[in-house]
């Protein structure tokens, strides 16, 4: 921690001095915390400030873009500007590799701030999103609207001051429940008995949906040239087999080429983020489970490794290395599912899928066994895990990891690589360059599949994966055959790391104290299995945006601690939202029936994209 | 047909052909052994239960227990269920897997709409049921059946493999329970549309439309503006005076049936 901070101090001044050097006077403010330096920039130089840093600094990388309301903040003023919002950027360099750049734009309440889209068009759905839920006007956004609620809907959910219709209390565990174990329900209080309310005033008699700006009547109808044809829009979901879940495309076509396709959301917004805030940072842990649901222990892992890296906690070696199976694990499983469907979306109904998930269920058997559930496991803990792992459990994994699962990947790779029809329908389609896959903020085995040997387990390594061998497998083509290939490369680079991992993971008792969870619990707030003390952890004031490798891509958690036991500010940063950046831009020229294909490789999991 | 007599099973079949065997009739003789008696109910529920597609539908979390039931290990195709329809036409069963939220119950109304009777819904896990861990969300709704009627509920989040198999079990019961008689959709009436709820600043049902202007435009909207947080705080729909002591006089009048005379 100590360390961190020294050098945070001797290198903060220079950068503050080179980039205002190059931009003058966009850096108006420094705050070094313990955990992170944070530049504050003046709004008006963020455009300039952000193209001197994507052009000669090779910052080419926008990673996380996000607001946080300081209406109630309970802390002390961070850095002298008290505007009420705060939009956060991080930015990374993919060449230089190394930890973040952190940009906060302070604005006051109704101001506008200039879209970044013009230099990182990954911006696109996360300023989006911002508007959507804390109100924030993008100036120069291409099509600013409501993502994740819908037209029409009354305020921005994510401020402070708004209330929602269960609203009881700021901060959990709520008075009412305890101790005395009362509730108030609003369907009791409510003569409509919904979690509903309504602004005064409005008549829904009178009341008429307000028509929403569909982006693809905006496509050109033709091109130059062309035989005259009416194009049409084509809506898929809501409900729709192939979308992956509640997910809607809407296209515009010319025969059955798409000119146009607009990703729509919302349909599975769970509001992770405002409840999260209200949340203790535990009871955060269950809820990363339900993000990616289907690979809940490295969701687990990033959110435990970023409240660590704002707590100062520390990890016994080895729960270090049981993280590292179960994340590889999920890895396995995630790929495999993943391939199995890209196959359903290629129109093999199911039979690949059953092959590809077979193992799934021995993998999910192991994870049962030591966390009690097979698929929201809420297995780890702020310095370690739950529990160890039960006795013969590291033989049943070796034996999988060593021999059923290899078997499994060549039996998929024999039965579906060299298949005529993967091959036909892969090559070539969905195709976007890489520095485009770059600007979208696109991560994950897409970034790979186009040759980009990005990966945070190498860029900057977390948890041990510095201990172990292992390969970051990259293809040329950037199309779905490659993105199909990847999955299964990826796959096996994740055999490799179980294999080490679970030879040398270490046994048995250190000193006493349990091996699978941090001794340091113990002195702050008690143990996790129930120690002497306050049961709450309450982190130092700060923030933290910490990323992990999720086998979709870059997940990362941005965290804003006011010292108190909730979280002030907790944003995920899904890889499935911000890849469907990519989504329009990939499907432009192929056919309807590739589209749903290239959703499929892009493999979103809609608990993520919608949180 | 209910209990198994002496003789085993021919012998079953023999005796209760017996009383069919009048002039009108004619059964040949190598029939006679093969034919089977039942009741139309019996035959029609077991037929339905027998071959009941779910729809292909999935909202969450949930959705990924329920396509391991449908897969391999667990195999749902045992209960002639493994075909999943995509389409709410051809789909007798759906299961609300996961989470509701108000931007979604507009279209998952509109498919049960248009699934054609007999229809069954099961509500998966928690979230469908209640509300489940995002009950307090601001677009979460609490619970399918605010909506839309539900048969069985499914406990879990999300329920394993087994405890869903186990709902579906329950709906065949429930299925096997009916009468071709009394099922609504041979009725002569026609079976309602549930209406569709409509998105405005929040989800409206529209038939609660009168409650909800009563409140926004009537006496809830004084009561709002005095009211800081800018949502409206009502008091608890409590019971008036009136209504109480009707509920006391039924009481009374149940403790007296009771008594022993
Ligand atoms: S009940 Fe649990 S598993 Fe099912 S949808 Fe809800 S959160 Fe997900």
């Amino acid at each position: 921690m100590s360390d961190e901070a020294t050098m945070v101090a001797e290198e903060a001044p220079a950068v503050e001095h080179s980039l205002n050097d190059a931009v003058p006077g966009a850096i108006i403010g420094e705050w070094a915390e313990e955990t992170e330096k944070a530049l504050f920039v003046a709004p008006d130089k963020l455009l300039p400030l952000l193209r001197h840093l994507k052009e000669n600094e090779a910052y080419d990388y926008l990673s996380s873009l996000t607001c946080t309301d300081y209406l109630s903040y309970g802390g002390k003023k961070r850095g002298g500007i008290s505007e009420r919002f705060d939009v956060v950027y991080h930015l990374f360099s993919t060449a230089n590799k190394g930890g973040s750049l952190n940009l906060h734009v302070r604005v006051p309440e109704g101001d506008t701030v200039d879209s970044a889209t013009s230099i990182y068009p990954g911006a696109n759905l996360q300023e989006s999103e911002v508007y959507d839920l804390y109100g924030i006007h993008f100036a120069g956004h291409p099509n600013l609207r409501r993502v994740l609620t819908w037209d029409g809907f009354h305020g921005h959910p994510m401020r402070k001051d708004w209330k929602e219709a269960y609203f009881e209390e700021d901060a959990k565990p709520f008075r009412s429940r305890h101790p005395k174990g009362g509730y108030q329900w609003q369907e009791d209080k409510l003569p409509w008995g919904k979690n509903a309310t309504y602004p005064p005033e409005w008549d829904p008699e009178t009341w008429e949906k307000p028509i929403s700006y569909v982006p693809v009547s905006q496509a050109p109808h033709h091109k130059p040239g062309d035989i005259d044809t009416d194009s049409l829009v084509i809506n898929f979901g809501p409900h729709h087999p192939s979308t992956h879940g509640v997910f809607r495309m809407l296209t515009r076509v010319e025969g059955e080429t798409i000119i146009a396709l607009e990703p729509e959301m919302g349909y599975l917004h769970r509001n992770h983020e405002k409840i999260g805030e209200r949340n203790t940072w535990l009871m955060n842990m269950p809820f990363t489970d339900r993000l990616d649901y289907i690979n809940s222990m490295s969701n687990n892992w990033a959110y435990a490794l970023a409240v660590e890296k704002l707590a100062g906690i520390e990890v016994p070696e080895r729960a270090e290395y049981i993280r590292v199976i179960m994340a590889e694990f999920s890895r396995t499983l995630n790929h495999m599912w993943g391939i199995g469907f890209i196959l359903n979306d290629l129109g093999a109904l199911q039979t690949p899928a059953q092959y590809a998930i077979e193992e799934r269920e021995m993998i999910l058997d192991l994870f049962e066994e030591v966390s009690g559930a097979r698929l929201m496991c809420n297995y780890m803990r702020f310095g370690g895990v739950v529990r160890d792992l039960t006795p013969g459990w590291v033989e049943r994994a070796r034996y999988l990891a060593n021999e059923r699962l290899p078997r499994a990947l060549d039996m998929l790779d024999r039965l579906l690589s060299d298949n005529e029809i993967v091959r036909g329908r892969g090559y070539g389609v969905g195709y976007l360059p890489p520095e485009d896959l770059i600007a979208l903020s696109i991560s994950g085995p897409m970034l790979r599949a186009a040759g980009i040997k990005y990966d945070v387990r190498k860029a900057e390594p977390y948890g041990i994966y510095d201990r172990f061998e292992f390969d970051i497998p990259t293809l040329s083509d950037g199309d779905i055959y490659a993105r199909y290939y990847i999955r299964l490369l990826e796959a096996r680079e994740a055999v490799r790391i179980l294999q080490q991992a679970l030879r040398d993971i270490p046994g048995g008792e250190v000193q006493g104290a349990p091996a699978y969870a941090s001794a340091t619990l113990d002195q702050g707030f008690g143990t996790i299995m129930g120690g002497k003390g306050g049961y709450t952890l309450r982190p130092p004031e700060g923030e933290v945006y910490h990323r992990v490798e999720a086998p979709k891509g870059e997940l990362g958690f941005y965290l804003v601690s006011d010292g108190k036991a909730n979280p002030f500010r907790y944003h995920v940063r899904s890889p499935s939202f911000i890849n469907l950046n990519g989504l329009g831009p990939m499907s432009v020229g192929y056919k309807v029936a590739d589209a749903v294909v290239i959703l499929g490789a892009i493999d979103i999991v809609l608990g993520e994209v919608d949180r | 047909m209910t209990t198994t007599p002496e003789g085993g099973f021919q012998a079953l079949k023999e005796e209760q052909i017996q009383q069919y065997l009048h002039d009108s009739i004619v059964v040949p003789e190598e029939l006679q052994a093969n034919v089977l008696v039942t009741t139309v109910d019996k035959i029609y529920n077991w037929s339905r239960k027998a071959s009941m597609w779910p729809l292909l539908f999935g909202l969450a979390c949930c959705a990924i227990e329920m396509i391991a039931t449908a897969s391999a290990r667990f195999d749902l195709a045992r209960f002639g269920m493994e075909v999943m329809r995509p389409s709410p036409r051809q789909s007798d069963l759906m299961f609300v897997s996961g989470t509701v939220t108000k931007k979604m119950v507009p279209a998952i109304v509109r498919i049960y709409n248009q699934m054609a009777e007999p229809r069954y819904v099961v509500s998966m896990g928690a979230c469908a049921t209640g509300g489940g861990p995002f009950k307090e969300g601001y677009t979460v709704v609490s619970g399918i059946d605010k909506y839309i009627p539900v048969d069985i509920y499914v406990p879990g989040c999300p329920p394993t493999p087994e405890a869903l198999i186990y709902g579906l079990m329950k709906v065949h019961e429930k299925v096997e329970r009916q009468s071709i008689q009394q099922v609504p959709w041979y009725r002569k009436e026609r079976s309602e549309f549930v209406p569709i709820p409509v998105l405005g600043p929040d989800i409206f049902d529209p038939r609660q439309v009168q409650l909800i202007r009563e409140h926004t435009l009537g006496e809830g909207a004084a009561q709002a503006a005095t009211d800081d947080g800018g949502g409206i705080t009502l008091k608890p729909n409590l019971l008036t005076a009136e209504q109480k002591q009707q509920l006391r006089e039924i009481k009374a009048r149940y403790m007296a049936a009771k008594q022993p005379a």
